[in-house]
């Protein structure tokens, strides 16, 4: 008897320190900004867990780098949702319309051409495009860091998030801070010393290597800063957790 | 030697009235609880992972692989998505984004749950008492005789219940100590965050793809180990086994009679020794 109450005090104090711990660990979650934007819901649990151990994990470090000889030649270009008129027009014109505006937390709202990125000084870097299905790729990628972008509009310090959009309107993500200003995160304009192809996301894709390949999304035009994803689309972060896929793909 | 191992074994059998109550419990409530946490972890991780593999049921070795690239091997399946090469005419309904999220969050509950075991086996002496091959045991005179009464699936005697045979030993440790281990690493290894914070997972590895293509024989090797062991639980007594992994009690044979088995105590290892006699 003395045995079984003993038990039941020991699983009951286990039982609170778990659950306040719990409590403990949600505060401190939203606090730092571990929680993703897609946490609720059945899943939620998990994607946190994958999201915050993840950013504590990999907040400074760089995505693995190869050399020029392991680029996967042929270049891979995977299947692309059909091309819209806007698309076909500003490719008719050698895309020398194709615009990138940002707007949102910025002191200085901005609209870039193509030429105008290609302004600062380039940097390239060989990454793998990993996809969520399996197949992967190394292409050598050439563009401008987004954070010297997001410096030359001056982002408000409060700014949490930077939420980008494909000319395709089905197609819209978003990264927090820790990845907008990652010094690999480029907007990538070129692709193994030559013009980034169409079938790789040309002209512009945003390039987010220690994510899958979904988060690196084509055929940018325009950037959102913001501290609040609650107002984007049914305010999951994304349209990926829209089509049921998670938000923060670093795994 | 056939026949005896349906006889009682005098060594392991007490012909005394022992209350139920005093049995010891076959397997601790830990065992039992995490046993079935991860058997309910390991079905959703293979469900969950199976609708990963056929939207691209290719494999390849090394870094990188995509369709235009030759596999190492392909699995002779359609693929959920239509562009995937894979000699089919259809394609299957594409079910990647809940298996995702289901996969990575039935990880997390099984890496837990593992880490429970882990740290509690340890430190209870489950690990030394019951898993750890005896010394004496550890000869290929023992390990060839569990091998051929395994390979002539002979019903294990009344002391197997009570403890485990070498080759079940030694099957245990591995499934625990290197395949469960191992899956977690090479799932890990795909992840492209973490890889950039430990890049020597993959690297080690041999790349990216490789580290899939071993997470698939790895998940292979745990479905044959799981195929064997529901094999193995069926030819020892199903519902006994069932029992003692769910409620804990053994009732064997004799129990049925009105007699009783000792002990782990009073029962020193008879399981491969006393075999045959």
């Amino acid at each position: 008897m003395s045995v079984s109450r003993r038990k039941l005090i020991t699983t009951g104090l286990a039982a609170t320190a778990g659950a306040l711990g719990l409590g403990v660990a949600a505060r401190l979650a939203q606090k730092y900004g571990l929680v993703p934007p897609d946490h609720g819901g059945f899943y939620g649990v998990g994607e946190t867990l994958n999201y915050a151990s993840q950013r504590l994990l990999t907040r400074h470090s760089l995505a693995r780098e190869f050399s020029r000889s392991q680029i996967s030649k042929p270049p891979f270009p995977n299947e692309i949702p059909p091309l819209n008129e806007e698309f076909k027009r500003l490719q008719a014109g050698k895309f020398a319309d194709w615009r990138l505006t940002i707007n949102g937390m910025v002191a200085h709202p901005a609209s870039f051409s193509l030429d105008q990125l290609k302004s600062y000084p380039s940097q390239s870097q060989i990454t793998m495009v990993q996809c969520e299905e399996g197949w992967s790729y190394i292409a050598e990628w050439i563009g401008v860091p987004l954070a010297h972008i997001l410096q030359a509009v001056e982002v408000h310090p409060q700014a949490r998030y930077v939420v980008y959009f494909s000319i395709d309107p089905e197609w819209w993500d978003s990264i927090d801070m820790a990845d907008a200003l990652h010094p690999q995160t480029f907007l990538t304009y070129g692709m193994n010393g030559d013009e980034l192809p169409v079938g790789n996301g040309g002209p512009l894709r945003l390039r987010v290597p220690r994510q899958l390949g979904y988060k690196s999304v084509k055929f940018i035009t325009h950037l959102t800063v913001t501290d609040n994803l609650k107002t984007f689309g049914k305010g999951l972060g994304s349209a990926s957790p829209e089509g049921g896929y998670a938000w923060y793909a670093g795994i | 030697m056939g026949d005896s191992a349906y006889l009682p074994s005098a060594a392991s059998a007490v012909p005394v009235a022992v209350p139920t109550a005093t049995v010891p419990s076959r397997h601790s409530v830990l065992v039992r609880v995490t046993h079935w946490i991860t058997t309910l972890c390991f079905f959703a991780l293979l469900v969950s992972g199976a609708e990963i593999v056929v939207s691209h049921p290719r494999f390849y070795w090394g870094e990188t692989g995509n369709d235009l690239t030759a596999p190492l091997f392909k699995l002779p399946i359609p693929a959920s998505r239509n562009f995937v090469p894979s000699g089919y005419g259809y394609v299957l309904p594409d079910q990647n984004g809940w298996s995702r999220y289901l996969h990575f969050q039935t990880a997390w509950v099984l890496v837990f749950t593992g880490l429970l075991y882990l740290v509690s086996v340890w430190l209870n002496g489950h690990v030394r008492r019951d898993l750890l091959p005896n010394k004496a045991d550890l000869s290929w005179r023992v390990f060839s005789k569990d091998v051929v009464s395994h390979l002539r699936f002979k019903r294990p005697t009344e002391a197997d219940a009570w403890s485990y045979n070498l080759l079940q030993r030694l099957s245990y440790l591995f499934v625990i100590f290197v395949l469960f281990p191992f899956v977690v690493w090479t799932g890990l290894a795909m992840s492209p965050a973490f890889v950039s914070a430990v890049p020597a997972a993959v690297n080690v590895l041999g790349g990216q793809q490789s580290a899939r293509t071993l997470h698939f024989f790895v998940s292979v090797a745990l479905v044959l180990f799981l195929i064997v062991h529901v094999g193995m639980v069926w030819l020892a007594g199903f519902r006994s086994r069932m029992r003692a992994m769910i409620t804990g009690k053994m009732i064997t044979g004799k129990m049925l009679t009105g007699k009783i088995i000792a002990g782990r105590a009073a029962t020193p290892r008879a399981d491969t020794t006393e075999e045959g006699t």
